[in-house]
């Protein structure tokens, strides 16, 4: 009755299994057992995070040993929330994809429904974690299968790209296994919540200030923080598009997550704050980021591409606010990790709608699309909309956290690099939208007297309503941000 | 410059490790080749795991397997005398990753060859901005 917080990250794994198997009988049937498995995942994610909300933490022994020895699952307000959101969006996008894997990589079907499952098991499992090493393992299994992911993409330069992610995504990962080192080390643990009580008395070591910066550096890697963010682009626009979808809006996200874990659990506020004073250096980098994702967002010509700079410019939003100090930034932080990936999310389940009906979506050919395809492009206005911070889309509600803290700490450079993103990301997207709505085909003109009649060519049913549903929540979770702050968030930060 | 070498000698271990995971970085940067890149993610990855190695050490300690003493009786256990055995469990772990890493890499390696017929990365790179 009470395992299901380990439910969540293991029927995957055995689906993955399953799937994997299940395809030496019968292609076909990987399929089911994949949809099978994310759906048990979701609703135990679900039944977690009601308990979570109910009850307060949660903690899950392996096998019944006990923490320093044991692996443990803790299961805080935060970890439940992203758990759901991973959850969730996996298992939707699963639904979204069947048409696009049909499409795109028909021969590999099978092996794609394994690969994206143990590519889910290591999101979950990097979420639920209360163990360093144990972190280290699910951040490699994530990576790994995202590399061979990348590489089932585009057939000439996919896997150029993957192995090019393949060669940075190690250094961040090896940054993050040396720092952990340091850290046990100085404790002799690696469970958080033990590792954090040993560190009270050692604020001064300079074990923990090595393990701390390596970690740092490890996850802004693995996050594609500005400097260090040019596997990004390639590695996700190359990939299929069915991969793409949950990437984009999951694996950056949950990056966020652990940094957030790290300063929040293991290293602590008071030793970041107040020992280091690092707080308006790194908020510096993320003003940088910001602007320099939006800047580079411009120069592309690729819709796909220019999704992955508006990525980078987004990680520098959350950055920012979880280094602020204050309980306003890592608010708007970690509410910004829901709305993100929500619109992430339902900008690319927009694109690949689109990549489905023409293939290339460089921003010359996407001329007409809001007659062939209105509901997708419906789905990508509100997603816009919700990018560029229109209220009452949920993008709007972080950006006034993170803008409210950054006017608390006195970082008016912040506040006003996200303006100016917020602007740039305006003018990004009234581009497309204009490119889309005025300009038609000259031939349509030619040959339409005065009347002409676009065809319309929609993508398939599953595909258009997933990409309803998630651009429609984006207005409700914008409309119930207040609930998600007061049950969720600030219980969370107290 | 009298201090540096006793600190240099007291802690070698440190130091074998950051000048291997140097040259597998330098190798991973300046190397044209492909395969010579891959060989030093696989240095780089291999020196990270001999620091764990190395911290899980002490002198004149044996295996972590606790003797039986004379007539079945267990000898006492000393801490001590036992090197840390954590470390290197941890990095079977980190052994299997790094091989797995290893093998994608070089499958996308053979990808990438049949596609192109090279492996050096400026020929690459010109082949991809003709297209």
């Amino acid at each position: 009755m009470d395992n299901y917080p380990v439910l969540i990250v293991v029927t995957p794994l055995l689906a993955a299994l399953f799937a994997g198997l299940a395809a030496w009988i019968e292609e076909r049937l990987s399929y089911p057992i994949a949809l099978i498995g994310l759906a048990i995942s979701t609703f135990s994610a679900f039944k977690v995070l009601m308990r979570v909300i109910a009850s307060g933490t949660i903690q899950y022994r392996m096998a019944g040993w006990a923490p320093p020895i044991g692996i443990e699952y803790r299961i805080d307000l935060l970890n439940a929330m992203v758990l759901m959101l991973v959850s969730s969006v996996a298992f939707l996008n699963l639904i979204a994809s069947y048409k696009s894997v049909e499409q795109e990589t028909n021969d590999r079907a099978a092996s794609f429904y394994t690969v994206y499952l143990l590519f889910v098991v290591g999101l979950l499992g990097v979420t639920a974690t209360g163990d360093l090493f144990n972190l280290y393992v699910l951040i490699e299994i994530t990576s790994l299968t995202s590399y061979a992911m990348v590489a089932l993409g585009d057939r000439d330069r996919a896997p150029l790209a993957s192995l090019n992610y393949i060669f940075i995504g190690v250094i961040g990962a090896s940054f993050y296994l040396l720092g952990v080192g340091y850290l046990y080390m100085q404790t002799g643990s690696l469970n958080m919540a033990d590792v954090s009580r040993i560190l009270q008395s050692h604020q001064g070591s300079s074990i923990v200030l090595t393990a701390f910066i390596l970690c740092m550096i490890g996850l802004w890697i693995k996050m594609a923080f500005f400097p260090l963010h040019v596997w990004l682009p390639n590695a996700y626009s190359y990939s299929p598009v069915a991969f793409s979808r949950v990437v984009a809006p999951l694996m950056t996200k949950v990056m966020i997550y652990i940094m957030i874990r790290l300063m929040i659990t293991v290293f602590g506020y008071d030793y970041i704050f107040k020992t280091l004073h690092l707080s308006s250096a790194v908020v510096w980098l993320a003003t940088i980021a910001i602007l320099a994702g939006a800047i580079m967002a411009l120069a592309q010509k690729n819709l796909k591409k220019m999704l992955t700079y508006i990525i980078i410019c987004e990680i520098g939003y959350m950055v920012g606010g979880a280094w602020m100090g204050n309980q306003l930034g890592m608010t708007g932080a970690i509410l910004h990790i829901l709305n993100d990936a929500l619109m992430t999310f339902a900008m690319f389940l927009a694109v690949g709608n689109i990549v489905y009906k023409i293939k290339d979506v460089d921003l010359s050919n996407l001329t007409g699309l809001f007659g062939k395809m209105p509901w997708t492009m419906a789905g990508l206005v509100l997603a816009a909309f919700s990018i560029i911070g229109v209220p009452p889309t949920c993008g709007f509600f972080s950006k006034w956290y993170l803008i409210l803290a950054a006017f608390e700490k006195g970082a008016y450079q912040f506040a006003a690099a996200l303006i100016i993103s917020s602007l740039i990301c305006a003018v990004l997207f009234f581009r497309v939208f204009e490119i889309c709505f005025f300009n038609t085909d000259s031939k349509d003109h030619e040959h339409g007297n005065g009347h002409p009649q676009i065809k319309i060519e929609e993508a398939p049913v599953s595909m258009l309503i997933i990409s309803g549903l998630v651009s429609l929540s984006l207005i409700v979770v914008g409309l119930f941000s207040g609930t998600i702050v007061n049950t969720i968030i600030l219980p969370f930060l107290k | 410059m009298t201090d540096l070498l006793p600190l240099i000698v007291a802690k070698y271990n440190y130091w074998l490790y950051v000048i291997l995971m140097m040259i597998g970085l330098y190798a991973m940067i300046a190397k044209n080749n492909l395969i010579k890149k891959v060989v030093g993610m696989n240095i780089f990855q291999t020196a990270i795991i001999l620091f764990y190695l190395s911290i899980g050490y002490k002198k004149d300690a044996t295996l972590p397997i606790v003797e039986v003493g004379h007539e079945g009786q267990e000898a006492v256990v000393r801490a001590l005398d036992y090197i840390n055995p954590l470390p290197h469990v941890l990095m079977l772990t980190a052994i299997v990753v790094s091989v797995a890493t290893f093998g994608v890499a070089m499958a996308l390696a053979v990808r990438i060859y049949q596609r192109y017929q090279t492996l050096e990365e400026d020929e690459l790179r010109m082949r991809l901005s003709e297209e």
